[in-house]
């Protein structure tokens, strides 16, 4: 066993976690600014200048708060849930690259943790391991709320999961890799966004619903299900539930920008290595700005409906997305490579389409009501 | 040797929480234990170098079927979760079958000539695996007829499942 | 191919390990005042009615068995995505016939209102 490696993947995973526990707090920051401007509000403005030590107040407050576990709840599994629900939402950013090798004398820093050759299913294993966390809170709480808010998110997840998969398979389909790198790199000729911008719509959708944001935000339905699946949890182990939430918003705002967005892809990235990490962080943080502004702009939708969103339009229309984009990719091959721009045209039509059929079934719904 | 060491780490992993399944009273907990056994089924495929079977591994069976199994035990009634027997009246015939199938397992090992130190075969260097995959469940002279057949099944699945929860309202 | 899976073992256990210690630091500077209300199942106030821990609907059964049966359909589509520019039309063929068999039970499990949630 060669120690030095061992040493460097000690220190760039905790590096790369501490990264997004900073990204975490100050996307908290972040959204509450942000939200505040949307609602003409001046937001949090007290710790520190433009309240930049808000995130730190926040953290210091929750460590002197009470642990506490509910007397009938299961003990182990209690506890153990926050940890099952955080290590998936940190560890999905493994495999995601964060920009070309750097070059430092003989050394060759490589911006990621691991390589593997099916990396895009690495990460589908990883989100499906997640739906555990919030499963298992909600089952060792002893409480009808977090028992049903618990299932209501899980299944929720794992409806959502389907349409994130298949989007997944339009992303290969493209680079004819599942390495994430290779997929960054097959985007050099245009991100896979202008050729398939329907597929690309439908996986942010899809991610809201996965990370269990506004307006998919079902366990935080307070009218219906109190807190949801942590109704009965409190100091580090809540907040443990709200990091994972938002790292998740992180990780798979990262894993979008490779899948769809060109990753670190930017001017002058090859000759200027360490122009990838930013090119990467700022258009992270674009999709962060509209997950925010989607919270800020959209009321929650009621849960059979977001149900049956899932089930009844994402997933036909990502299979069709799927054909489609084929489609193009064998028309560009076989006949001229130009054909493969029908495919956006084609695909915009159907998600047009499915949007019609949306709209059209919500109005007979209404008059139906009337 | 580090490989023996690694296998016999994925071998009590999968030996010991398999154990646990069949003799924790709880339920629920029984589900869970079945995912460290899978888990650890995984971690010998990835050990293997076999990346896809070892992820998939984790998808379809911890990141699918257990969920439906804690959903499932989670519509059975409390009482039952804590005070499930353990064994029903066929336990001898299984038994029986399980030694027949243990020994014919082990015919069949011992058949291949393996012992401790044998080591895995590489995968050839400029091969990629994954295509390879593809290729051989798509190509028309490899095992197109069981792909599409997998499809059949799946629908038969689809339909009984349905069936079965829609009608029992 | 080995050493990239220990890897994201190494990075698994740092991760828990920060979950411990955050854990860790509320249990050690956190108050400790558990009470019999404190420690009943929150109902928003009320006196908990009933059990924590009942029956779950068949719905969610069920929702997990389509999610299965659709999780091993994306499975199958990933070899054949990887491998799709050397299959061809051939390729695109067979997937729409595999669609199309998969499409037949979609279609029955909406008709039969397996997909709806009152």
């Amino acid at each position: 066993m060669d120690w030095m490696l061992l040493l460097e993947w000690v220190i760039k995973s905790f590096v790369l976690s501490l990264i997004l526990l900073g990204g975490f707090a100050y996307l908290t920051w972040f959204e509450r600014k942000v939200l505040a401007r949307f609602q003409v509000r001046i937001g949090p403005n007290r710790a520190g200048p433009y309240a930049l030590l808000q995130p730190i107040a926040d953290a210091v407050k929750l460590i002197f708060k009470e642990e506490f576990t509910p007397a009938r709840a299961e003990k182990i599994l209690f506890f153990l849930a926050p940890i099952v629900t955080v290590v998936p939402a940190l560890v999905v950013a493994a495999v995601v690259p964060w920009g070309p090798d750097i070059q430092i004398g003989s050394y060759t820093l490589r911006l990621y943790i691991a390589d593997i050759s099916v990396g895009v299913l690495y990460i589908t294993a990883i989100t499906s391991i997640a739906v555990y966390g919030i499963t298992l809170a909600g089952w060792s709480s002893n409480n009808k709320y977090a028992l049903m808010g618990g299932l209501r998110s899980s299944a929720q997840m794992v409806s959502y999961e389907l349409a994130l998969g298949f989007c997944f398979v339009i992303a290969i389909l493209m680079s004819g890799s599942m390495r994430p790198i290779d997929i960054v790199d097959a985007q050099r000729n245009g991100w896979f966004f202008l050729i398939q911008p329907a597929g690309a719509f439908v996986f942010l959708i899809a991610t809201l619903a996965e990370v269990n944001r506004a307006p998919f935000d079902m366990p935080e339905a307070e009218q219906e299900l109190a807190a949801g699946f942590h109704s009965e949890y409190s100091g580090m182990k809540f907040a443990l539930f709200f990091m994972a939430e938002y790292t998740k918003m992180i990780t798979i705002s990262s894993i979008a920008v490779t899948l769809f967005f060109g990753g670190y892809l930017g001017p002058f990235v090859d000759q200027l290595p360490f122009l990838g990490p930013i090119y990467m962080l700022a258009k992270i943080v674009a999709l962060l700005f509209f997950m925010v502004w989607v919270r800020a702009t959209l009321p929650r939708i009621r849960y059979d409906r977001l149900m049956a969103f899932g089930w009844k339009v994402l997933l036909p229309l990502t299979l069709a997305l799927v054909l489609i984009t084929a489609v193009g990719i064998l028309l560009a091959q076989e006949v001229n490579p130009n054909l493969i721009w029908i495919t956006p045209v084609i695909s915009a039509f159907a998600g047009f389409f499915a949007i019609g059929l949306v709209d059209r079934s919500l109005r007979r719904k209404a008059y139906a009501a009337r | 040797m580090g490989a023996q060491i690694l296998f016999f780490l994925c071998a009590a992993l999968i030996l010991i929480s398999a154990i646990m399944v069949v003799t924790v009273r709880n339920l629920i907990h029984a589900a869970l234990w079945l995912i460290a056994t899978l888990f650890g089924a995984a971690l010998l495929y990835a050990s293997l170098d076999a990346s896809f079977i070892a992820v998939v591994q984790v998808v379809v069976y911890i990141g699918a079927i257990a969920i439906m199994f804690i959903f499932a035990v989670m519509l059975t009634r409390r009482e039952l979760l804590i005070k499930t027997d353990q064994t029903n009246a066929n336990w001898p015939l299984a038994l029986g079958l399980s030694a027949v199938m243990l020994v014919a397992l082990g015919y069949v090992i011992g058949g291949f000539g393996v012992t401790l130190n044998t080591t895995p075969a590489a995968i050839p260097a400029g091969v990629d695996p994954l295509t390879l995959l593809g290729k051989a469940l798509l190509a028309p002279e490899a095992y197109v007829l069981p792909f599409e057949v997998a499809s059949v099944l799946l629908l038969a699945a689809m339909v009984g499942a349905v069936y079965v929860a829609m009608n029992k309202k | 191919m080995l050493l990239e899976y220990a890897a994201i073992g190494i990075m698994i256990l740092v991760v828990s390990l920060i979950g411990l210690i955050a854990i860790g630091l509320g249990t050690i500077f956190g108050p400790k005042r558990q009470t019999d209300r404190k420690a009943a199942p929150y109902e928003s106030g009320m006196t908990p009615i009933g059990p924590g821990i009942r029956r779950v609907p068949v719905r969610f059964y069920l929702i997990a068995v389509l999610f299965i049966l659709f999780d091993i359909e994306v499975v199958f589509f990933l070899p054949w995505a990887i491998a799709f520019r050397q299959l061809g039309l051939f390729g695109l063929a067979e997937m729409l016939i595999f669609i199309a068999i998969l499409l037949v039970g979609y279609i029955y499990a909406w008709k039969k209102g397996a997909l709806e949630w009152e």
